[in-house]
């Protein structure tokens, strides 16, 4: 049922998000890797005043096993407030959930229940008709839900693309591009809403990926290294911007929630030259985009005998970037590093000169740094991180995909998902869900009730 | 009378932030520029103008045709079923896209003031108009006045926001103006019938 005064979790401008109240819940993406049990989505407590603060107090199993849950979305956002075609009357109440290897589609209804309920499945035949599998990035936007997919339909490879859904009754649309230009491989989009331009990244193809990190592709520079700019009322291919080939995967894109603003950061996984990562901003200029490098983070010596097999022959583990998030105002930019298990915080007022503030080690390959709330060596790293809307608090768990998880922690890469206090930088030794909570499933993004700091569009500054 | 609920319309619509004064303070906001607000309000009361000209004139054709009372039950009619159907549908009004040139943007504001049915809650009144056998003038003054009225609200709205009040103001404010008209629309299409 519609509301009467827009939903309160909506926000004209990123200034007013900030002022949100603290999320209370937390939604996780939760899968198995040996896909014998159902994935589900675990609901955290995020309330400091709560007993059960820092617990798993909600799970709802999916119905089906092998689904290997990834990434979410909401059905409504702040975007509902854009001028063009308002209609703040929805509910920001449904969370979209794409299984990234059945290509199948949950939709799941969190109002007024600690466990979310399953209200609509959508089957990969369904999603087939966009022409697209592998779903993953969900956002709330102009034309319905937008939905980026890494492979075709029908057992095609590619390309992969955006499906776009409808807002209310999920049916699959179609595919979102009319003129995708020399666009192939995809992985994540966001857009700069208030330029009419969207933007997506590349990582592979559903066999480039499904079965681990393919060692000659990666050497081979064969994964994804453009940036793609797009015509977001048009549908069309504007323009490809190269990294160079040597940065192998340019993955999340975080570009600024200030409207008014044109650049956005997105992270590389590696550079094959040295096993780097890197962070890059994207920007306007002259009439055309263009991509800077602003972070440049080293591999790390180690003795091969420590070393899975992957990476043996390097002697060194690389920090391989695979999530950023930037504040909702635009101020702090966080950084994970699965590999080396650290967790970077950066003032990135201006947007080409980031400042390290802060740094956390926990997990990694060689280090296995414990939690300070428990003195057992951790394997994973801090993966995927999500910032709250006042950007006091972040959130990292430390599954990335399957494959890749048993290819660079070979001994199991184990669960667990900890909170930082965002100005003392430091983990909250009060918040810690590990192992047997996730009852045996690897945490991998995180919702927060109400929106956070990659959930929401704004179309006022 | 008929000025004045012509007038008390368009003072509706000014007040309805889809209508428009919504987009014009983004765009000012977008520029952080007042002068963009302004040049906004006239393009998209020109496009609120085209929408409800449209009627007048729709009325005027079919009234030359038909009688006053068949007017009356065809006025009527497309009132409650458009009513009816802006109450239960649950799409919304959909344009992609945010940086329209001044002509784009009075496209956007036609098309946004027909599928709320701005023009037809005037059909009553244009009906009256066509009884007493001056339809056509009579119509599109009546248009003009009713957007002068919008505009004069739109304008007032869009620069206390724009310089004072803050967009926050939204949050709260903005009820479902939408739905209360489908209502109205309903309400008034039956009256329409009713004294047919």
């Amino acid at each position: 049922m519609a509301l009467w005064t827009p939903d309160p979790t909506f926000y004209p401008s990123p200034r007013d998000a900030a002022s949100a109240p603290a999320e209370r819940l937390a939604y996780v993406a939760a899968f198995d890797r040996q896909a014998s049990r159902p994935d589900a989505i675990a609901v955290l407590d995020t309330d400091p005043g709560s007993p059960a603060y820092g617990e798993v107090v909600g799970w709802t199993d999916l119905p089906y096993t092998g689904d290997e849950l990834h990434h979410f979305g909401w059905n409504a956002c702040s975007s509902a407030l854009c001028p063009y075609a308002p209609h703040p009357h929805v509910e920001r109440r449904y969370l979209v959930v794409p299984g990234l290897r059945s290509s199948r589609l949950y939709i799941l209804d969190t109002k007024d229940r600690v466990s979310p309920e399953i209200v609509k499945v959508i089957e990969p035949e369904q999603f087939a008709r966009s022409g697209y599998s592998r779903p993953h990035t969900v956002h709330c936007g102009p034309e319905g839900l937008y939905v980026s997919a890494l492979g075709g339909a029908d057992g095609e490879e590619g390309p992969g693309g955006i499906a776009v859904l409808d807002h209310t009754s999920f049916e699959v649309l179609g595919r979102w591009e009319v003129d995708r230009g020399p666009q192939y491989l995809a992985y994540d989009f966001w857009w700069h809403i208030n330029h009419d331009v969207l933007v997506t990244s590349e990582w592979g193809t559903p066999s480039m990926i499904e079965d681990g990190v393919v060692g000659e592709l990666l050497l081979g520079r064969k994964y994804g290294h453009r940036l793609h700019f797009w015509d977001l009322r048009k549908r069309r291919h504007l323009q490809e911007v190269d990294l160079g080939d040597q940065y192998q995967m340019p993955l999340e894109l975080r570009p600024a929630h200030d409207p008014t603003r044109t650049y956005g950061f997105v992270g590389v996984v590696t550079s094959v030259e040295d096993l780097s990562a890197s962070v890059w901003t994207w920007f306007h200029e002259d009439g055309r985009w263009q991509v800077r490098k602003v972070i440049d983070i080293p591999a790390e010596p180690a003795d091969p005998s420590v070393l899975p097999d992957v990476l043996k022959p390097f002697g060194a583990v690389p920090p391989l970037v695979t999530d950023i998030d930037l504040s909702v105002d635009d101020q702090r930019l966080y950084v994970s590093c699965w590999g080396t298990g650290e967790i970077k915080q950066y003032d990135v007022s201006d947007p080409f000169k980031p400042i390290e503030l802060g740094s956390l080690r926990i997990g990694g390959i060689v280090g296995n740094t414990p939690h300070p709330a428990l003195a057992a060596p951790l394997r994973g790293g801090p993966q995927m991180v999500e910032v709250s809307r006042d950007g006091k608090r972040v959130y990292v768990s430390n599954s990335l995909y399957g494959a890749w998880d048993d290819q660079f922690y070979p001994e199991g890469v184990g669960a667990w998902l900890a909170r930082i206090d965002a100005d003392s930088f430091t983990f909250d030794e009060r918040f810690f869900p590990n192992g047997d909570a996730f009852r045996g499933l690897r945490p991998h993004q995180v919702r927060l009730q109400g929106g956070d700091a990659s959930s929401d569009s704004y179309c006022y500054p | 009378m008929t000025l004045l609920t012509a007038a008390l319309l368009g003072a509706f619509h000014g007040l309805n932030p889809a209508m428009g004064w919504l987009f014009a303070v983004a765009r000012g906001l977008q520029e952080r520029d007042r002068s963009v607000v302004l040049a906004s309000l006239p393009a998209i009361a020109a496009g609120h103008l085209g929408s409800v000209a449209v009627v007048a004139l729709a009325v005027t054709l079919t009234g030359s045709l038909v009688t006053a009372t068949v007017l009356s039950i065809l006025g009527g009619t497309a009132l409650v079923a458009f009513g009816l159907w802006r109450l239960l549908s649950t799409r919304h009004f959909r344009w992609v896209g945010m940086r329209l040139s001044l002509p784009q943007l009075a496209a956007w504001s036609f098309l946004m003031s027909s599928a709320h049915g701005a023009g037809l809650m005037l059909i009553p009144l244009f009906t009256g108009l066509q009884a007493e056998g001056r339809a056509l003038p009579g119509g599109l003054e009546l248009a003009v006045l009713h957007t002068l009225a919008m505009f004069t609200v739109a304008g007032v709205i869009a620069v206390v926001v724009y310089q004072v009040a803050g967009l926050a103001v939204l949050r709260r404010a903005w009820f479902d103006v939408d739905r209360l008209w489908a209502v109205a629309l309903v309400v008034a299409g039956g009256l329409t019938l009713a004294q047919a």
